[in-house]
């Protein structure tokens, strides 16, 4: 089954070492600093991953036409673009390629189920990482000093989603689904004990995987169960399928879902099934966040609409070309310091870090479908 | 009562879609005993080109009901074309190597028909588009839908009308006789390239259909969808029986029977020990366990020759 993946990464790592070679003697009086970014750019959350890398290539396009210098020397940032087919194996192999690449940090991973493995090799190499949407609480907890991330975790997701569930949105009787990977399973964890502390009742807990289509046995076993709300914990590509499925099933419940499901690819899948079904988003929404709107003009002008995570990850390089501004050097070990201490205005929040690597005082928004676009109901602070 | 009845449902559509699939994989086994592993991404690559006919077509004004079947004929035609190109460039110079090397072969070209319809589809999902509505009809408190009463119906009369082929006609006798000996077939006459080359254009045009079908089922087609479901449609036609018409259906159908009862099921009955993510590991269980009593599946005849 890995056979054909194992084929991929063979020729990609071929292809790779011959390019980096190259790169050495292009320098002309620049110095070339590397920054690696991973996502999954094939399987089925390319989509996502695409949108991730597009994001990251507009911070380094635009950070190599303003011009950056470091101890007195112009710098060119090269970027060094990864897929993780949002694997965890696959993961730990590019991130080892990565470091033997000599990136100065890396801007990733997507999911958090490949980003917390990934995370101890880049801690060993002593690189920083951000991830731009990682949300599960473990991977900022595991002790490493390099690891970062630009949205609110999954302890606050979790606890505004499973809250508003209950007091927003009345639910009593609630079923659980979770596609097992360590995003969905995290946040549908955090999910349950806020619930259930606002007093409402888990009746089901059910599993479906990250590359499944046919939901209608773990559905149908819910219906049994006769909840008034569904809470999914995983990405668009099953959410849109399971909406189109609980509608078939003539299943009666809210379809509640974490940030893995707010884009426009879930409502494209679901179709009118869409309609009516809630998710959160960690941030602001985009038009209310500092830079948003003129970001999101240029992004779609120059590659697509903005699937999700983009705009974090713009922000996620700007947030470490500063800190090695602010270092004077792309040394790791250097700029490390100052990125803990940071303090830069992005286009999707005032980025600061606590001392896990957490973004401060991170918002959740509540989004709802309405007429085929995800509409922003309200914004929640969340805890802590 | 009706929640059971449900399952069964589930199970029987998920396992003709599975029966579909499988019926490719089983015919070319039947004839050749080679696996064709890109036969999962022959079906995704006619769900995908069904699905660029019809927007097209849609596009230009035709009515749905006339751009359904001219899109399921474009797919099955384009699909025949590909099988034919995948057998004669991959298979045939391995035709007497060592088995290993067609396997080897089958997996590289699943892995470049992957990347190709990567590049000319994108790697987004692809909506497929609602045209005819889909009534859905009540059975005792089950729901069940149009589609997939067409898609329990297909697998049988495909399955049938295969049988019918293999078994009735001047081309089916000469499959047979291939599937026997290739040399004593062609010493008897028999053109054996091209028999099997219409035996590979026939499994891929079994699997435009069951592209079509998959994706109107699901809503949705993607340049990813032919791996799972070639996996699983392989292991249906391994439990069944490979080789065997009849075993690919009964393989089919009992899998998405096990997978629906048991990711409904074995969560109340371990009294919430194991959950739904055992669904996998409970087919694949009873794969190995028909595999260990009956190692020719359930339907197969025991070749001493086969592997």
């Amino acid at each position: 089954m890995r056979l054909p993946t194992l084929f991929c990464l063979t020729a990609l790592a071929l292809v790779a070492c011959g390019k980096s070679a190259t790169d050495q003697v292009a320098a002309s009086g620049e110095m070339v600093v590397r920054i690696g970014a991973v996502a999954p750019l094939t399987g089925p959350q390319a989509h996502l991953g695409k949108d991730n890398e597009n994001g990251t290539r507009m911070a380094i396009d635009d950070a190599n036409a303003k011009g950056v210098t470091l101890g007195g020397r112009r710098v060119h940032f090269e970027l060094i673009s990864e897929d993780d087919q949002a694997d965890p194996k696959t993961a730990t192999i590019v991130a080892q390629k990565l470091m033997d690449n000599k990136v100065a940090g890396v801007i990733g991973h997507l999911n958090s189920g490949t980003t917390i493995p990934a995370a101890k090799i880049y801690s060993d190499n002593g690189i920083p990482q951000i991830s731009p949407s990682a949300t599960a609480v473990s991977y900022t907890h595991q002790g490493f000093k390099g690891a970062f991330r630009v949205m609110a975790n999954d302890e606050q997701q979790g606890h505004v989603l499973g809250a508003y569930s209950v007091k927003n949105l009345g639910a009593k009787r609630i079923a659980i689904i979770d596609d097992r990977t360590a995003y969905g399973q995290g946040l549908a964890d955090e999910f349950i004990k806020a619930a259930r502390a606002a007093g409402a009742e888990i009746v089901a807990h059910e599993y479906t995987s990250d590359k499944a289509v046919d939901f209608t046995a773990v559905l149908t076993a819910v219906k049994g169960k006769q909840p008034d709300l569904l809470f999914y914990g995983g990405m668009d590509a099953q959410g849109g399928p399971m909406a189109r499925q609980i509608k078939a099933l003539a299943l009666n419940v809210k379809l509640v879902m974490g940030d893995g499901a707010h884009t426009p690819e879930f409502v494209k899948l679901a179709g009118d099934a869409a309609e009516g079904a809630y998710a959160s988003l960690p941030g602001v929404p985009l038009d209310k966040m500092p830079g948003g709107k003129a970001f999101s003009d240029r992004f779609v002008a120059k590659y697509q609409p903005i699937q999700s995570y983009a705009p974090y990850c713009y922000d996620a390089v700007n947030v470490m070309i500063a800190a090695m501004q602010k270092a004077d050097s792309a040394e790791p070990a250097k700029y490390l310091p100052a990125l803990a201490g940071i303090s830069h205005q992005g286009v999707t929040a005032n980025i600061q870090f606590d001392a896990m690597g957490d973004l401060k005082g991170g918002f959740v928004t509540m989004y709802q479908v309405h007429q085929g676009k995800w509409q922003a109901l309200e914004t929640l602070g969340a805890a802590q | 009562m009706e929640i059971f009845l449900q399952q069964i449902i589930n199970g029987l559509v998920q396992g003709s879609v599975y029966a579909l699939v499988a019926l490719g994989y089983t015919m070319v086994y039947g004839i050749l005993g080679l696996i064709n592993f890109a036969h999962g991404e022959v079906v995704m690559v006619g769900a995908m080109l069904a699905l660029s006919a019809l927007t097209a077509m849609i596009g230009w004004g035709l009515s749905p009901l006339l751009a359904l079947p001219l899109s399921l004929i474009l797919a099955m035609a384009g699909c025949m074309l590909l099988g034919y190109g995948i057998e004669r460039i991959a298979y045939r110079p391995l035709r007497h190597a060592p088995r290993l090397a067609p396997l080897i072969t089958a997996i590289g070209v699943s892995i470049v028909l992957q990347n190709l319809a990567m590049m000319i589809w994108g790697r987004e999902y692809h909506a497929f588009p609602q045209l005819i509505a889909n009534q859905s009809h009540h059975i005792a408190g089950a729901i069940i839908n149009d589609i997939q009463i067409i898609i329990i119906i297909m697998a049988l009369v495909i399955m049938l009308a295969l049988m019918a082929v293999v078994h009735r006609t001047r081309l089916g006798r000469a499959m047979r006789a291939v599937a026997e000996n290739q040399h004593a077939a062609q010493l008897m006459g028999v053109d054996v390239n091209r028999v099997i080359s219409v035996t590979f254009m026939l499994g891929s045009a079994l699997a435009a259909i069951a592209g079509l079908m998959v994706s109107a089922n699901y809503g949705l087609a993607h340049y990813y969808m032919g791996f799972l479901l070639g996996l699983k449609a392989f292991t249906a036609a391994v439990l069944g029986g490979i080789g065997n018409l009849r075993g690919a259906m009964l393989g089919g159908l009992l899998l998405g029977l096990i997978e629906s009862l048991g990711a409904g099921y074995i969560g109340d009955l371990t009294g919430g020990f194991m959950g739904s993510q055992y669904q996998d590991v409970f087919a694949f269980f009873v794969l190995i366990a028909v595999l260990v009593f009956r190692p020719s599946g359930l339907l197969g005849e025991r070749l001493a020759e086969r592997a």
